[in-house]
């Protein structure tokens, strides 16, 4: 079976694989480029936690062939943190009790960041609509909401 | 979960993807969005050789109205069609539609043909493109032809799309005034398939009598449905409530859905009616009758 070798940008760094046609995104991310912030969930395209940012959009990344990111953007949630400094929406998980056992967290955060990058003033509807399509199982999202209300009030 | 080996060929452009459909025959898939086909390998319900990715073909995404149709490339994501404002001002029922389609991370990849080509009875396009009177442009190797949408929907996960067609393009004929629709659904969390859900599409005269009107039911059997009984019963009476609830009635009678977690079939049925009654109300508000 066929293998490509793509090519991407993955947190601002130009990386290349070569991939066989059939592996997920969320695979080439976690064992071929180690970064494992990217969680696999439900691995069903329903809980989110491996939501990562494709040209900027939040997307299930066990959803989406790796040789489907050839020439795009992608953002995980290592891209957050800039030189030593936390992404405001890292803080405000961190103080508002976003998060307990922690594995929908990633998702939550790159699908928070796509949300606060096109709306700095986003109403609580707004927000939990944005994370509908990411299951947390432990905070019954209401500090993810106030988590990500933090964050917005920090980048305005 | 890994899906089956299978080769992937990003075409450039429509006549080399038919090229390789026509080539592989039907141990090829067309790939869009993904967003159905891709859990479906992965849970190895579904079997292909070969993806034929239609994403990479420039100019198959776009909302317009040209030539008396609203015109949706079949490549257009749920999340696009979301945003238009040609869509938000003219077409509410579209967005009532695509709003609820799985959730917006999904909405982000899966495309408007993709949700019709799929022909799953639970996807939420099709009721309400059967409402609309919508028609789905194919290409394939002898060329395009038009497929009326009432007409396209053919069995469970079975569509009149050949091997080695392309869904290319949805045409909508823009409703005259006084028109309206509305999209209800009823599902059981965001991100499920429709409990019961019900399109309508209605087209008022000057007297107020419906001239026109369409309903769709999603998830209501093999396919999706389109009653036209109720239709019938519709046309040429005023929409009070006591009619719309006998159109509705008449809707839900046309439900042949499967009992599953979601209900039995009394309830589903029962609950069809219920989406068909306040899609109606909605769809009559919105053509500007009461």
């Amino acid at each position: 079976m066929a293998t490509h070798q793509i090519k991407l940008t993955v947190n601002g760094t130009a990386r290349e694989a070569q991939v066989e046609s059939r592996l997920l995104l969320v695979h080439l991310l976690r064992e071929e480029f180690r970064l494992t912030g990217t969680h696999i969930g439900c691995d069903t395209t329903h809980c989110g936690a491996c939501t990562v940012l494709l040209d900027g959009q939040p997307v299930k990344s066990c959803t989406v062939l790796a040789v489907q990111a050839d020439g795009r953007k992608l953002m995980t949630v290592e891209g957050l943190e800039k030189e030593g400094k936390l992404h405001p929406l890292q803080e405000g998980f961190t103080e508002k009790h976003g998060l307990q056992c922690g594995y929908c967290t990633p998702g939550m955060l790159m699908t928070g960041c796509a949300l606060l990058e096109r709306n700095r003033n986003p109403s609580e509807q707004d927000i939990r609509e944005a994370i509908s399509g990411n299951l947390c199982r432990c905070t019954g999202y209401v500090n993810i909401v106030k988590a990500v209300q933090y964050a917005a009030e920090r980048m305005r | 979960m890994i899906p089956s080996a299978f080769d992937y060929h990003a075409p450039a452009t429509i006549p080399e993807a038919v090229a390789l459909l026509k080539e592989y025959g039907d141990t090829a898939k067309v790939l869009s969005g993904g967003q159905s086909l891709l859990p479906m390998l992965k849970l190895r319900l579904g079997q292909a050789e070969h993806l034929v990715d239609i994403g990479r073909i420039p100019g198959l995404e776009y909302v317009k109205e040209e030539g008396g149709m609203l015109r949706i490339g079949g490549c257009t994501r749920e999340s696009v069609l979301e945003a238009s404002e040609l869509v938000r001002t003219r077409y509410p029922i579209l967005l009532d539609t695509a709003k609820v389609i799985a959730d917006p991370l999904v909405r982000n990849r899966a495309t408007v043909g993709g949700n019709l080509a799929h022909g799953d009875p639970g996807n939420d396009h099709p009721a309400t493109m059967l409402a609309l009177g919508a028609q789905v442009v194919a290409v394939g190797p002898k060329g395009e032809r038009v497929i009326p949408v009432d007409q396209f929907f053919l069995g469970l996960f079975t569509t009149a799309l050949q091997p080695d067609e392309i869904l290319t393009e949805i045409r909508i004929p823009i409703p005259p005034r006084h028109s309206g629709g509305a999209y209800f659904k009823l599902e059981r969390k965001v991100g499920d398939y429709a409990t019961a859900a019900a399109a309508a599409q209605v087209t008022l005269s000057t007297s107020g009598v419906v001239e026109h009107c369409g309903i769709g039911l999603t998830n209501a059997g093999p396919t999706p449905i389109k009653a036209t009984a109720a239709e019938a019963h519709l046309r040429g009476k005023k929409p009070d409530a006591a009619t719309l609830g006998e159109a509705a009635r008449i809707a839900s009678q046309a439900a042949s859905p499967s009992a599953d977690r979601r209900g039995t079939v009394e309830y589903k049925r029962e609950m069809a009616r219920v989406m068909a009654v306040r899609a109606l109300k909605k769809a009559v508000e919105r053509a500007g009758g009461n």
